[in-house]
């Protein structure tokens, strides 16, 4: 039985290559009014991967999901003109969106998979502004299905997901079954570029709006975030002449 | 080069402000595209004179070997509006290759429009995909801005045409498989001429040296010469006569493309100029706090905007065939073509020493856009066809 859907989960991050984050004047956090946002680079290689599960016939629907403002609809378009067949937009705007952590967004996404059957939810590993790296575990966790993350190589055998994982130590190889949740390491694939026709039909695409009390969520954060610094200016250095020099300055200072 | 991902920072200048989602969406991947694709590899196909037949065959993959070709015949049919986003986000990757593209778009969408079934179902396909390539030839040793004095010949023999000519400053040419060459089938002047495709290899379609040229050099120049030239009569795109018609009716759109090209390119120029004020010191600090050098980017980015605004309007007038559309299409050429020239002269001016230096993209950019003023109609004809539209009892 080959599965019905899978749920691919994007995240809109703060645009990369963006040379200049400011933090707010209050501290609450970093400035992202006019900032250039985009789909999470790990999220699109998500989507690339679901995109060629579904090519190889191993599933039959690929469902872009993502929680946010209305400015997330642009990243499902994206994710649809990738080639994913219809996209579900869970409203989340104002404090509850400046509140949202992985784990709101792990409860919806959960909530979602289970509603819609999904076999596979795949995200990206971490996304790119905060690096929590927590939301597929958690989605995983709450759904009590096995998770494959970091993974490098996907390879669906019957019932069960073949994953190879990027390690520290190098590469695990680990055989799931499905359901599962799977998060994308960088190595995983190349994200295509969606075609001119692609970006039309995704026009057609249906993208479903709903709120997470719809889903009954409970957003509250259990995280309260105190401060936003920027990191401190590094200090200059000394220069030191000998071996014993440094010893001593390192003793003088307490780190030895 | 990271410049493209750069680009959303300059907020007055977006090149996505007024556009639908739809459209953003193909500027986003025509942004990407140039940054990733062509931009790293603009100046070595500059200076080693590469005609990158495999990167303009993945923008093909992309939907763009016909972006406003009939779906039916594999084009995109997209808008002229469309069009010119499109061209204006690659030419940020590289000016000429992207004007090539054009070019074989133009040539694509003469077949599309005014060929018959067998012969649109013959060619677009293939230049859809850019497995072959297309060549326009309009212009001769002899006749340049007086297109319509032409005086290579068509002679009806039996099922072909003989022609015996030859046409000058060929993009393409030599290199490419499909030519849409205007000929004399009848009398003198406009009516008198005719519009055929040459296949390559065609006995008597021989090529001129490769030109050296100042830009444009990731795209082959050559003459092409016709001698006893045998074209079948089914290769004719529209009626005899009719050439003259084809051939300018293609030139609108080849037009807000070219000017297309220099947008891209001016914008590029701005956020080069722009970034290298802020980074170089002279007396003390950066470049930056010089009025003079401020109120030139500011002058720099105003037209880059006011030319942007003029073409995306002549692009929508040639798309709804406007009466106006011709003067307008002109007008953008115009306009667009001299102020993109000028804005990137600027910004190698303000790099001082360094923007001579090949190491540097702006003198790419304005060498490549040079010709932009030349080509597709001189700017000084553009001026000609405006008059006579002001001038005329219509107007």
């Amino acid at each position: 039985m080959s599965p019905a859907s899978v749920f691919v989960c994007l995240s809109l991050t703060l645009l990369s290559d963006y040379p200049v984050i400011r933090v707010k004047p209050d501290h609450s956090g970093v400035v992202t009014d006019g900032v250039k946002h985009s789909m999470n680079p790990f999220c699109e290689i998500a989507v690339e991967e679901a995109v060629k599960l579904k090519e190889k016939k191993f599933i039959k629907e690929v469902v872009a999901v993502s929680c946010g403002p209305t400015q997330v609809t642009e990243t499902i378009r994206t994710a649809l003109a990738m080639g994913c067949d219809r996209g579900i937009h869970v409203e989340v705007s104002g404090k509850d969106y400046e509140a949202m952590g992985p784990l709101q967004i792990a409860k919806i996404f959960a909530a979602l998979a289970k509603k819609e059957e999904a076999s596979l939810v795949i995200l990206g590993k971490q996304a790119i502004d905060d690096d929590c790296n927590q939301t597929g575990q958690m989605t995983a966790a709450l759904l009590d299905w096995p998770q494959g993350t970091f993974a490098s190589e996907v390879t669906i055998d019957g019932e069960k997901v073949k994953v190879v994982r990027e390690i520290d130590g190098g590469l695990e190889t680990i055989k799931i079954s499905m359901p599962a949740v799977l998060t994308a390491d960088l190595r995983l694939n190349t994200p295509r570029y969606a075609t001119l026709p692609n970006i039309m039909k995704a026009k057609k695409k249906k993208i479903a709006n709903m709120k997470p009390a719809d889903l009954g969520v409970d957003m509250v954060s259990r995280v309260e975030v105190l401060r936003v610094d920027e990191p401190p200016t590094r200090l200059a250095g000394v220069k030191v002449e000998t071996v014993d020099d440094l010893v001593a300055k390192l003793k003088a200072n307490g780190t030895i | 080069m990271k410049l493209v991902e750069r680009m959303p920072r300059l907020q007055s200048c977006q090149a996505a402000h007024g556009l639908s989602d739809e459209q953003k969406e193909f500027q986003k991947m025509a942004f990407d595209f140039a940054a990733h694709e062509m931009s790293p590899h603009m100046a070595e196909w500059d200076e080693k004179e590469i005609f990158p037949v495999e990167t303009m065959r993945k923008a093909a993959q992309l939907g763009f070997g016909g972006i406003y070709v009939q779906p039916e015949v594999g084009g995109s049919g997209l808008s002229r509006l469309d069009t010119s986003v499109i061209f204006e986000a690659l030419s940020t990757g590289c000016v000429s290759t992207t004007a090539y593209i054009s070019i074989h778009n133009m040539c694509n969408w003469m077949i599309d429009t005014f060929g018959n079934t067998e012969q649109r179902e013959k060619f677009c396909p293939e230049l859809c995909t850019m497995d072959k390539f297309a060549s326009y030839c309009l212009t001769e040793p002899g006749s340049g801005s007086d297109a319509a004095s032409l005086l290579t010949t068509a002679k009806l023999e039996g099922h072909h045409y003989i022609l015996n000519g030859s046409k000058a400053f060929i993009s393409g040419g030599g290199d490419t498989d499909v030519y849409i060459v205007m000929c004399r089938t009848g009398g003198k002047g406009p009516k008198g001429i005719s519009c055929v495709v040459v296949e390559k290899d065609t006995p008597g379609l021989s090529f001129g040296k490769k030109e050296k040229k100042v830009g444009w050099n990731s795209q082959p120049t050559r003459a092409v010469i016709l001698e006893d030239c045998h074209v079948p009569v089914t290769n004719r795109l529209g009626q005899e006569g009719q050439g003259f018609n084809i051939a300018m009716r293609g030139l609108n759109g080849g037009r807000i493309n070219i000017a297309s090209c220099s947008l891209g390119a001016a914008h590029a120029c701005v956020q080069l100029a722009r970034d290298h004020l802020l980074v170089r010191k002279q007396f003390g600090e950066a470049l930056s706090n010089n009025q003079f050098l401020q109120f030139k980017l500011a002058e720099m980015a105003t037209k880059l905007v006011a030319s942007r605004l003029l073409l995306r309007e002549a692009a929508v007038a040639l798309q709804e065939s406007r009466s106006d559309a011709v003067s307008l299409c002109s007008m953008a050429k115009l306009f667009v073509t001299d102020e993109c020239f000028n804005i990137c002269n600027q910004a190698l001016q303000m790099h001082g020493g360094y923007g001579y230096l090949k190491d540097y993209a702006v003198q790419q950019f304005v060498r490549d856009i040079r010709v932009h003023q030349i080509l597709e109609g001189t700017n000084e004809v553009m001026r000609m066809i405006i008059a006579r539209s002001l001038l005329s009892e219509s107007g």
